[in-house]
């Protein structure tokens, strides 16, 4: 798929919770294909000490309506300044970017993980495993009950089960400790939230030899593959997380000596 | 319409617009955004005689108009540019620069020398200022002797255009510049990045798993410029200027401070056409102030 640089349009942006919003996009030129699991790269205007485009993940598609929505989370005046954004205000994308998570096979059973703003890709995925006639399951981890992020338009696609941290909702622990995971027959796991998170899931699913892909968040500056500097340590060296990934399977991630 | 040809040593370029090594890839990353054809060049990442495999992770900092980056050279080595890099980079219609590197003059030796017989690169930087990597790099660009004694060996084994891209981790880069000038080098190109650092308070650690690493971004560009004035006025040849150039006026800058050409580099991070942009921005500036080439403005400051 070509890249692109293009201004779209703000058609709204909702808060969702706290410290985190959902911007809708539209394109003029029509969007391009894209694929669950890819991000773009997005401008930040009127922030001085941001120098850098922020990476965001496609969170959902409407080709009905020709939108697209971002997940942000304030994390730093980059994404404060994002969250600020209004209806009709204009935010300058390079997209779409990076690789996608690979559907699954007819008759497969699915199951689709995350926390936080790692459940940024976790929607559109969901939604185009269900457009294909599989049922995705969600198991999503949250720190405890007020953290918890609405979550309605995932469960208008399948199963929910939560986890919290103090166990204020749904089962407590991790999202490895939702029943539903542990105990549950799975072909394939999709995974994108905090770095242990996403290395618990991919112990838990190597351990029961289920197909297992995350979508990582390393720091980025290009989003290209020209600067280099997001490399993700794997088995065939190191790869750039924007080009190679974000999606990887885990049984080619060298986590275990990166730390 | 201007004449915005120049030239460096025996190379005419279309234009002074050239990418910058390391941020412009292989080219072929940013062409769904550009066409090469429209810049002067782009000199291509940074190689090696053996594949390498860079810095740990992590490799950027943010920082005030500017990033730190300690990639440290990743890159596949001479074997593998050669078989599966350069028959693409043979096609494109603009000047192919390939960054030099190594760890000791032997390494930059064999590796010039390898590239001296591939036809569709008419020129080397040799670079001697990188500051991210233990051994060679800056090692031998903040270093008179080490400097000279490197430039001196790679021009008797590199017959094409010879750039010398320079440190500004110097005291005096005016140095630098004059014994490359002396060891025959065509041109030398400035600034490679800035030697910094930076600490995230929250988790009292560096930002960088080197500690240290390059700023680039427009937090460098006045000191770059003043090193590239400087250098200029006291070499004969052609200069090329880079350092936080994010557009036309940027470049314009460097040429009227005496640049011939500049390299667009961290720039192309946020706007992958930045590289054309520039271009455009600097023809207009001559088409608007009446002047027929961009020599009329190269080093336009230094001429009363």
């Amino acid at each position: 798929m070509k890249k692109r640089i293009e201004d779209l349009t703000v058609i709204e942006n909702r808060q969702l919770a706290e410290s985190f919003f959902v911007i809708k996009l539209s394109s003029s030129d029509g969007l391009p294909e894209l694929e669950p699991g890819q991000f773009v790269q997005a401008l930040v205007t009127e922030s001085p000490a941001t120098f850098l485009r922020r990476p965001l993940s496609v969170h959902d598609v409407n080709l009905k309506e020709g939108t697209l929505s971002l997940l942000v989370q304030i994390a730093g005046p980059g994404t404060e300044r994002l969250s600020k954004l209004t209806a009709g205000e204009k935010l300058n994308l390079v997209y779409p970017l990076g690789n996608s998570f690979t559907l699954p096979a007819p008759g497969e059973k699915v199951l689709l993980t995350g926390g936080g703003c790692g459940m940024a890709p976790l929607l559109y995925l969901g939604r185009k495993i269900s457009e294909s006639g599989i049922q995705p399951h969600f198991a999503l981890g949250f720190r405890n009950r007020s953290r918890i992020l609405p979550h309605d338009e995932f469960r208008s696609l399948g199963p929910v089960y939560l986890s919290t941290e103090d166990g204020s909702e749904g089962t407590r622990g991790f999202v490895t400790d939702i029943p539903a995971f542990r105990d549950q027959h799975w072909d394939r796991v999709y995974c994108c939230g905090p770095e242990p998170m996403m290395k618990a899931v991919a112990a838990l699913c190597r351990k029961r030899e289920i197909f297992c892909e995350v979508s990582l968040e390393n720091l980025m500056a290009c989003g290209l593959g020209i600067c280099l500097c997001c490399v993700v340590p794997t088995t065939s060296g190191n790869l750039c997380s924007c080009t190679d990934g974000p999606v990887f399977n885990v049984n080619d991630l060298k986590w275990q000596t990166s730390g | 319409m201007a004449d915005l040809r120049i030239k460096i040593g025996p190379l005419e370029f279309r234009n002074p617009v050239i990418l910058a090594s390391g941020t412009c890839g292989y080219g072929a990353e940013l062409e769904d955004f550009m066409d090469l054809s429209r810049l002067g060049g782009i000199v291509v990442k940074g190689t090696t005689l053996e594949p390498r495999e860079g810095n740990p992770y992590p490799r950027m900092a943010e920082t005030a108009s500017g990033m730190l980056n300690a990639v440290g050279l990743q890159n596949k080595g001479i074997d593998y540019f050669e078989k599966n890099i350069y028959p693409h980079l043979a096609e494109y219609d603009t000047h192919v620069i390939v960054n030099v590197n190594g760890n000791t003059i032997e390494d930059y030796v064999e590796l010039s020398r390898r590239l001296d017989m591939l036809a569709a690169i008419p020129a080397i930087e040799l670079n001697i200022s990188c500051p991210n990597v233990k051994k060679g790099g800056m090692i031998f660009g903040t270093n008179p002797a080490s400097a000279r004694e490197v430039i001196s060996a790679v021009r008797r084994v590199y017959h094409k255009t010879l750039i010398v891209k320079l440190s500004p981790n110097v005291t005096d880069i005016v140095e630098f510049a004059r014994i490359s000038e002396e060891e025959g080098a065509e041109s030398v190109s400035l600034v490679n990045t800035l030697l910094g650092m930076a600490i995230d308070p929250r988790t009292m650690k560096p930002r960088l798993s080197t500690i240290t690493g390059g700023l680039s971004g427009p937090a460098i560009k006045p000191v770059a410029l003043r090193m590239v004035w400087q250098v200029a006025k006291a070499v004969k040849i052609p200069v090329i200027g880079m350092g936080g150039i994010m557009n036309a006026d940027d470049a314009l800058e460097f040429l009227m401070a005496g640049a011939t050409a500049v390299q667009v580099g961290t720039a192309s991070f946020i706007e992958p056409r930045a590289g054309t942009e520039v271009v455009k921005g600097i023809e207009r500036f001559l088409v608007e102030k009446d002047f027929d080439s961009v020599s009329r403005i190269t080093g336009i400051i230094n001429r009363n």
